[in-house]
């Protein structure tokens, strides 16, 4: 079972607003050697497409791996807005 | 918000719910924050709850009907190569009858939910969908109340319980407790897989609403330093894996990868033959066990639960200590509120309750495990395999002497590892969990 098919049977109350910004896209692609949000993310939130890292928070879990995973801590973490983001069904 | 509260707590999991029960009790004027949609709907655990500390709470829970998925009165502990594995379990008449629902598999959206009803009953005020972003401080800096992400939403309140969870960025941001690194959490995914009731019940070889846990650990996690497990629900198993955060990030292996190689295993894909997955979530689990522990308390303010890395990841308990926590910190709460005292000297006592109790001690008694586990990775990458190599050929007659494979499975011991590095193994797993 494919990673979108998984998040497909989630119930979520998407943002209009991403709750998950990269703080300086530059330095991923400068600094970052290891890329490790692209492989860790249980969401597969962080994607290299086009030469940069993107950011599809729509499918955010909100485990909060990749605030303290990113080996930069370059990546700006909130929670959804009250009542939005991912609604567990069984939990 | 013009209202002032007694008790404001930030998260209606099983602390802060235990917490706003008792409170809500003593007569206390409780508002608890939720920033899900409802009690429940962000909260993830493998699945089991302990009867013991929730009885602290509810006496009378199962008359209140709690949303029991299946009472355990079985617990496997599997130790998996990639092809195999070792399986020891026991089961007792005993916990299907005087003593019922010590162990009980739940889905937390249903039980949280129900909980935060019971305190609701009690008198708390429950506010959903509300992030709390910040505290409110007074000139000392004493806690007196919380700010959130509503038009208005200052909260004021006399004491602020901190009751949300592992994933606590309000925890880091006032200071309370440092920003877990990748190594003191675990992160987890879990998939709920729906199978007829009487499919599991043939599978696991349970009746009337009885069910089985089993706890994985080997190859399973691929060399991470991780545990796997599979809890029987009523129309449902949970499938969680999970490996130490760390450790993903120097494998690049994927969760969502993990758990379909899990599901794969031999001895789990027959377990699960036919099932529709229903749902797919992720939450972390504190590793870091005993010296990760913040300071609990503060002026006007203290930390339960999960946010307060209270879990015991030997026994894979993490609700009860929530709870019991939950409950202690009331406790001195409701003793603070008698003395009119809100300052740490006065809520110091939530911290000797702790100390004095299980929550505590177990945590100190297993204070090395983690360590241990993180260190040790050969137990989850070349003992399973030498182990199951072991078993394999003892168990394969094919005409060759037993003293002849003796002596091959000695030889690829030597070959893969040592009898000297065997024994300080023993010797440390067992100093850790002493």
């Amino acid at each position: 079972m494919k990673i979108e098919d998984k998040l497909f049977l989630d119930r979520y109350r998407v943002s209009e607003e991403s709750h998950l910004k990269i703080a300086d896209p530059g330095i991923c692609m400068k600094k970052c050697g290891e890329q490790p949000c692209l492989y860790f993310c249980p969401a597969n939130v962080y994607r290299l497409e086009e030469g940069r890292i993107s950011v599809h928070y729509e499918g955010c879990l909100e485990c909060g791996s990749c605030r303290i995973a990113c080996p930069l801590l370059n990546i700006d973490w909130t929670f959804p807005r009250g009542g939005f983001g991912i609604c567990h069904k069984f939990g | 918000m013009k209202e002032e509260f007694d008790v404001a707590i930030v998260g209606a999991g099983p602390a802060g719910v235990s917490a706003a029960c008792i409170l809500a009790e003593a007569g206390l004027k409780v508002i608890v924050l939720e920033r899900g949609d409802f009690p429940g709907s962000k909260n993830m655990s493998g699945g089991v709850l302990y009867g013991h500390d929730l009885a602290q709470i509810l006496p009378d829970y199962m008359e209140r009907g709690c949303p029991v998925e299946r009472n355990i009165i079985e617990s496997r502990i599997w130790y998996l190569s990639r092809e195999g594995g070792y399986s020891l379990g026991y089961r007792d008449d005993i916990f299907s009858d005087e003593r019922k629902y010590n162990a009980f598999t739940v889905g937390r959206a249903k039980f949280d939910r129900w909980f935060a009803a019971q305190a609701q009953k009690k008198g708390a005020l429950i506010v959903p969908s509300t992030v709390v972003t910040g505290l409110l401080r007074d000139g000392n800096s004493a806690v007196t109340g919380v700010v959130t992400d509503r038009e208005d939403g200052d909260v004021k309140a006399k004491v602020t319980l901190l009751a949300d969870g592992i994933n606590s960025k309000l925890a880091a941001s006032t200071g309370f407790r440092s920003e877990p690194a990748p190594d003191q959490v675990a992160l987890a995914v879990k998939e709920v897989i729906e199978i007829p009731a009487d499919l599991i019940e043939k599978r696991f070889n349970v009746s009337n609403g009885d069910g089985v846990t089993i706890e994985i650990i080997g190859q399973v996690t691929a060399g991470m330093d991780g545990i796997a497990v599979i809890y029987t629900n009523k129309r449902s198993l949970s499938l969680s894996i999970g490996a130490n955060l760390q450790d993903f990030v120097h494998s690049r292996i994927k969760p969502y990868e993990l758990i379909e190689d899990f599901k794969k295993h031999p001895m789990v894909a027959p377990l699960i033959a036919g099932g529709r997955a229903l749902e797919y979530i992720s939450h972390w689990l504190a590793e870091g066990g005993y010296h990760a522990i913040p300071r609990l308390y503060g002026d006007g303010y203290l930390i339960a639960g999960d946010s307060a890395m209270l879990f015991n990841s030997l026994h894979r308990e993490g609700n009860n200590l929530a709870m019991a926590s939950g409950r202690m910190a009331a406790q001195t709460i409701i003793e603070a509120f008698r003395r009119r005292d809100f300052s740490k000297n006065c809520l110091a006592q939530y911290g000797d309750k702790l100390s004095n109790s299980y929550v505590m001690n177990d945590l100190k008694k297993y204070r090395r495990f983690n360590g241990f586990l993180y260190w040790h990775k050969e137990l989850f990458g070349t003992l399973p395999e030498l182990a199951s190599f072991a078993a394999r050929e003892m168990l394969t007659v094919d005409g060759l002497p037993k003293k002849f494979k003796q002596r091959m499975i000695m030889k690829e011991l030597r070959r893969r590892t040592s009898v000297w590095k065997l024994f300080k193994l023993v010797w440390q797993g067992w100093r850790s969990v002493k």
